[in-house]
């Protein structure tokens, strides 16, 4: 770990200015920035610690939704009786991420913000592209057991690792965010980005803009929904392929469907086209492949991870059955619903 | 090291750990624990090539941040010893020994190249941080698959090599058989990850001597590597363990944290401690890579009418490490023909070294698969199948064994797993969608005794202190050491305290390969009669004894007292006798040895440990999910001293079992010859999640003959077929056969 | 009063640019001065001699430096201790009353719940912190709950059998 100053910011907008200095990264509750400052992968020059501004308090929202504070931790985010009697989904996917310490530690804010788990960026003797820009991917061609099979360029093929993201991204959550130039507000689907040619960005937060809240949407999956992770051990592990799904079911059919997957590109995954085509429907096997195919169009496997693209298809398969079902994923009963 | 039992313990008895107020404390202290004045740190900077020639180290940011004190490398070092023989110990294998900081030679990935000595451990940290190292790379090979090409049998084999016998014609064997199956499995490497990541704080005393608080199996056996590497005499290295978070192995040899304490300290003439990183935790020792081919024949009734059991394990390029893989597979049955091989392929990594049960965890995990499908090919229940091939002597050696109460083991464990309700087909057992298997194998371990002294002091207030150099690796050393005294002289628990962990105790081997409770057992026993004879004499002094004319087997040692056997109200205080002789304290050692009479025994008779392992795994097919939900572990291991310790050590070598059934894996990016996943967020050993019930049986197995208690040891059998139960309960369940280990959700997928 | 450079913390030895902050370890509160890049763990043992903090990997991955900050667990080894300021921090040493062990310590006797015991002073904080969270009674949620707490040997079961048999009679009372 290198040598920083440490500065504790007083409000938001002092943060912000703090922020937008050059090599300066916001400490929260640090679950991911201090192991990364350990394998000085990460060497800022100053922290400035947000993680006592007043944004950690989960409210209600006027129009039903409901604001997670970027401070709040998981923990509490996850055990808040208005998640998780509204958010289930939600409550559920932080509950199947990291440890019990972890999730007390990490923020909400932080968790969308943690970096990839990629072997070649966390080692600083390989080349990586996201750490070191220009210098090569080395999990292309390397060990990629863990990398992503879809969304992925030349340049990079790593993996956001949140679960919580992947929940997010199916409920539409937007993301509060203030900055020296304001306050705005972003969709979830545009808050983290693809690796394309420039990997070292993992979103679309511009220098010193903080995370301050996620917003979630009045409407929510409380009764057909579910969060499945499948990884190499039972807990404590990150997500090999993951799959977020709400449903909405009126008269038998599927009136409203989203999906995300995690574990499988740099971003969390949806795609519309295979929402819309569960969208009026009845449930059927056939139509959860149709929906799973759908959903990875354009998978390409990287070598030892080529077996993803098939586990995440009976993952969605038979994600899609739970939620459909009513049946969540339980996260302390590890057979698989 | 005291405990709430305040009256003698029994052998036998669940007594509770003697240390365990130390461990639920905090209280306990590790190797990087020992409080010292004026320490410095140091960090170690690891090789970022996995062979070739260091060209440059670039050490001026380093050395410019305040608090660095010195870097070390291999062109300031001081001069060493020059002949390897001064960096060899009881455990190395032969070769040449590495030496960190030697020379500007890169041997594997991760290997130690500076070691940056600072003020304290952040400044440390920093300063490596910021060192650059230039090399000039050469080829290197890391892929055990192209290691065949090189694989041989070294002239001259490792000291514990047992080396096998072939036996009867196994061509013959096989071309008589009405059944045969012939494959070959594969395991990775393991890396031991004990829970304390090794370290040493080695306390600079004068020039001429050292005291080191080391991660060790072993305080003797670094003790004599650290004085012979900086000459020192070996009475001036002091090294002591008190406590260790877990080896399993890699604690055998010292490992190169010592070495760069001992050498930081010396040349700096001040206190260091060397705390390795979990990465670098894989730089050093591992289980090997392994291939075994296994060919098996039997007749129309499942009779074994062959064995062919050949397997190559990797080694480094410096030093010709073997293990006893092949051996197993010709011992365990009874099969007129049987031919074994073995050879090993070097590989540019550091020498591999024991793991728990290294080569019967290997060799006979895989071998027990190959059985399962042999009991398949033949029809048979695979319990059964075993039954048929039962050997009640070695069959390979053709010795009878001091014991073998496998067949008890097989009983007890099938009946309290329930195996007579097993279906025999592949995927005829479900819970709702999952699958359901159950498979069983043989496990089997050596039963050691080695040389161990003791020592053993009773004061007039009747307390006791016995001591031995051994070590409590998390076995219950300490525990059972203390229930033998207790037992041996009727003293309660709380009034003995066991010393062990310490170079200057009595000598005591390494703790390692399960001979411990017996060695050491057995040493403190032979000593604590010694003492107890001498009391008896003491005894005798007391005016008017009662015990007058009594012999050492005429009384019983009680609760502090010397009682007639014949006559309890014959009886003096330990108190009165010591009294009377005008001793203060009565003090006794022995050693303990096999002898030139338990050598014979040990050529004429094969001692060892069995155990019958019996798994249910749950699949979830569609999804490639496979979780073990019921484990019995039934044991044939001679006398349980503490059937508590006992029953954890199985359950702790279950555990890890499962773990190399289901997860232990490296990933080895062959291009660089690095293994990638080297922390504990990507190496995945199971988690409390991972693990269900798991229920351990001891059978009755009296032998009075394998070692002076009859105790075999119980630290390695528990894991030795483990895995093999666990793939042949997924073949059960899936009617696939999966003959490369871990077992993961990929494989289980296609 | 405590200073990192002071006598007592000798091991620090450098003077390096500290931060004043105030720390409540095991009940005794404690000013002192840090630098910015001491991570809670390295404080606890390194300069406070409170050693039964374990490191076991130094990055989140295996919860041996399990410790209590106001009541709830974390991983001390991931937090930098000037973050924590005002924080009251229980450690292994700080849960026992006297001679009297806290009845998870006991109960990890009785079941023998450990045996190298290096990730058990981690374990106990972690079982103590999820009784606080009041979320695990059967054995599966005690299992997913403490999968926090890698154990190398293997003492799973027992380490289940404890925090079982403290839930249980807690919730008897």
């Amino acid at each position: 770990m290198n040598r920083f100053s440490y500065h504790r910011a007083g409000d938001i907008a002092e943060a912000a200015q703090m922020g937008a200095e050059p090599d300066t990264r916001f400490l929260a509750g640090g679950t991911n920035l201090v192991d990364l400052m350990k394998a000085n992968v990460e060497r800022p020059t100053r922290l400035v610690d947000i993680s006592r501004l007043s944004q950690n308090t989960i409210e209600d929202l006027p129009e039903g939704g409901l604001r997670l504070g970027a401070f709040a931790t998981n923990a509490d985010t996850a055990y808040d009786e208005r998640v998780e009697q509204r958010y289930p989904l939600l409550s559920s996917a932080i509950l199947a991420g990291a440890s019990p310490q972890l999730r007390n530690a990490a923020t909400n804010g932080g968790n969308l913000n943690q970096r990839t788990r990629c072997y070649y960026f966390y080692d600083t003797e390989t080349p990586c592209n996201k750490r070191e820009p220009g210098s090569g991917c080395s999990a292309i061609g390397g060990v990629n057991r863990i990398h992503a099979i879809l969304g992925t360029s030349e340049a990079c093929i790593a993996t956001h690792p949140s679960d919580m993201c992947v929940a997010l991204a199916a409920l539409e959550a937007e993301v509060r965010v203030q900055g020296p130039a304001g306050e705005r507000v972003i969709a979830f689907a545009d808050y983290h980005r693809l690796p394309g040619d420039e990997p070292w960005k993992d979103n679309t937060l511009q220098p010193g803009e903080i995370v301050t809240a996620i917003d979630l949407p009045a409407d929510s999956f409380t009764e057909n929904y579910t969060y499945l992770k499948l990884r190499d051990r039972l807990s404590y592990a990150f997500a090999l392929v993951s799959v977020a799904v709400g449903l909405k079911m009126e008269g038998g059919k599927i009136a409203k469907a989203r999906l995300a997957l995690g574990g499988v590109a740099h971003k969390p995954w949806r795609v519309p086209a295979a929402e819309a085509l569960l969208e009026g429907q009845e449930p059927s096997a056939d139509l959860f492949a149709q929906a799973a195919d759908a959903m990875l169009q354009g998978a390409v496997g990287q070598g030892t991870n080529d077996f993803k693209i098939e586990l995440a298809r009976r993952a969605i398969r038979r994600a899609l059955r739970q939620a459909a079902a009513g049946t969540p994923q339980s996260q302390t009963n590890k057979q698989v619903a | 090291m005291t405990t709430h039992a305040n009256a003698p313990a029994r052998i036998g008895e669940p007594l509770s750990r003697v240390d365990g107020r130390l461990k639920v404390t905090g209280h306990a202290r590790y190797a990087a624990e020992h409080p010292v004045a004026d320490l410095l740190y140091g960090w170690v900077v690891s090789s970022g090539i996995a062979r070739g020639r260091i060209t440059a180290i670039h050490e001026d940011a380093a050395r410019a941040v305040a608090g660095v004190v010195e870097i070390i490398t291999h062109k300031n070092r001081p001069d060493l010893a020059g002949s390897d023989s001064a960096y060899q110990e009881q455990v190395s294998p032969p070769g040449k020994p590495f030496r960190a900081l030697y020379d500007d030679e890169v041997q594997f990935s991760l290997q130690p190249i500076a070691l940056v000595v600072a003020q304290d451990l952040e400044t440390a940290r920093y300063a490596a941080s910021l060192i650059k190292v230039e090399y000039e790379a050469a080829e290197h090979n890391t892929d055990f698959r192209a290691a065949q090409a090189e694989r041989f049998m070294p002239s001259k084999k490792r000291n514990n090599y047992l080396g096998f016998k072939n036996r009867g014609d196994v061509d013959a064997g096989m071309a008589q058989a009405t059944h045969r199956i012939a494959e070959t499995y594969h395991m990775g490497v393991h890396v031991h990850n004990p829970m304390e990541m090794h370290a040493t704080t080695a306390v600079w005393e004068n020039k001429d001597s050292l005291t080191l608080y080391d991660k060790t199996q072993g305080s003797q056996n670094t003790q004599t590597y650290i004085s012979n590497i900086f000459g020192l005499k070996s009475d001036n290295v002091r090294v002591l363990n008190p406590f260790v978070g877990g080896a399993f192995g890699s604690g055998l040899r010292p490992q190169y944290q010592v070495f760069l304490a001992a050498l930081a300290a010396t040349m700096l003439e001040r206190s260091v401690r060397v705390v390795l990183t979990r990465p670098q935790m894989f730089s050093h020792v591992h289980r090997p890579e392994a291939l075994q081919a296994v060919s098996l024949g039997t007749d129309a009734s499942g009779q074994l009418t062959a064995i062919r059991n050949e397997a190559t394990t990797s080694t480094s390029r410096f030093e010709n490490y073997m293990e006893n893989v092949v051996n197993w597979g010709l011992m365990a049955y009874a099969c007129p023909n049987a031919a074994g091989d073995y050879t090993i392929s070097p590989m540019d990594t550091y020498t591999p070294g024991d793991m728990r049960a290294p080569g019967a965890a290997t060799g006979m995990t895989l071998f027990e698969i190959a059985m399962d499908e042999m009991a398949y090919e033949a029809g048979l229940d695979p319990l059964e199948f075993r039954l048929r091939n039962y050997s009640e002597k070695d069959a390979m050696n053709d010795t009878p064994f001091t014991s073998k109460a496998l067949r008890e083991a097989y009983a007890e464990g099938a009946a309290s797993f329930g195996w007579d309700k097993r279906s025999m087909e592949p995927r005829s057992m479900r819970d709702n969608h999952e699958l359901v298997g159950w498979g069983m194998a043989t496990g089997m371990w050596d039963a050691m005794f080695q040389k161990t002294a003791a020592r053993a002091k009773l004061s007039a207030n009747g307390n006791l202190v016995i001591e031995t150099a051994s070590s409590d690796i998390g076995t219950g050393t300490y525990t059972i050491l203390a229930q033998i005294a207790s037992d041996t002289l009727g003293i309660p628990v709380d009034q003995i305290s066991v010393k062990i962990g310490d170079s200057s105790l009595p000598m005591s081997p390494i703790e390692g390969g399960s001979w411990t409770a017996a060695s050491a057992g057995a040493a403190i026993e032979a000593t604590c009669q010694s003492l107890g004879k001498k009391l008896l004499d003491a005894a005798e002094k007391v005016r008017n004894s009662p015990l007058e004319g009594a012999k050492f087997d005429d009384v019983v040692f009680d609760n502090g007292r010397i009682v007639s056997k014949a006559d309890p109200s014959k009886n003096v205080s330990y108190g009165e006798a010591m009294a009377a002789a005008e001793q203060g304290s009565l003090e006794a050692e022995e050693t303990v040895s096999a002898g030139i009479s338990g050598m014979i025994s040990q050529m004429r008779k094969s001692r060892n440990t069995h155990s019958a392992v019996f798994a249910e795994v749950k699949v979830d097919e569609e999804l490639g999910v496979a979780r073990v939900t019921r484990v019995v572990c039934s044991v044939a291991a001679g006398r349980i001293i503490n059937p508590k310790t006992a029953r954890s050590q199985i359950l702790g070598g279950v555990v890890m079992g499962i773990g190399m059934g289901l997860h232990e894996e490296t990933f080895v990016d062959h291009r660089i010859g690095r293994i990638m996943n080297h922390d504990l967020a990507e190496y995945h050993v199971p988690a409390n999640a991972d693990i269900h019930d798991i229920e351990v049986i001891f059978v009755d197995e009296p032998d009075p003959e394998v070692t002076p208690m009859g105790v075999k040891g119980v630290g390695e059998i528990g894991i030795v077929g483990t895995a093999a139960a666990v793939a042949n309960a997924i073949f059960h369940a899936t009617g696939k056969r999966f003959r490369d280990l871990p077992i993961t959700i990929d494989k289980i997928l296609e | 009063m405590d200073h990192i450079t002071g006598s007592q913390e000798q091991a620090a030895g450098t003077e390096l640019p500290g931060i004043p902050i105030t720390l409540t370890i095991n009940g005794r509160k404690r000013e002192l001065s840090v630098a910015p890049w001491v991570t809670l763990l390295d404080l606890l043992r390194e300069r406070l001699d409170l050693t039964g903090s374990k490191k076991g990997c130094d990055h989140g991955q295996c919860g041996a430096c399990t410790v209590l900050v106001d009541g709830k667990r974390i991983n001390s080894c991931l937090k930098l201790a000037v973050a924590y300021d005002g924080a009251e921090i229980t450690t292994i040493e700080g849960l026992a009353q006297g001679e009297t062990l806290h009845p998870l310590q006991q109960a990890f006797i009785d079941r023998d719940a450990f045996q190298c015991g290096y990730c058990t002073p981690g374990q106990i904080c972690s079982g103590v912190g999820l009784m606080n969270e009041g979320r695990a009674s059967t054995r599966d949620e005690v299992r997913e709950l403490m999968s926090g707490n890698i154990c190398r040997c293997g003492a799973y079961t027992n380490i289940t059998d404890a925090v079982m048999d403290v839930l249980e009679k807690e919730g008897a009372k």
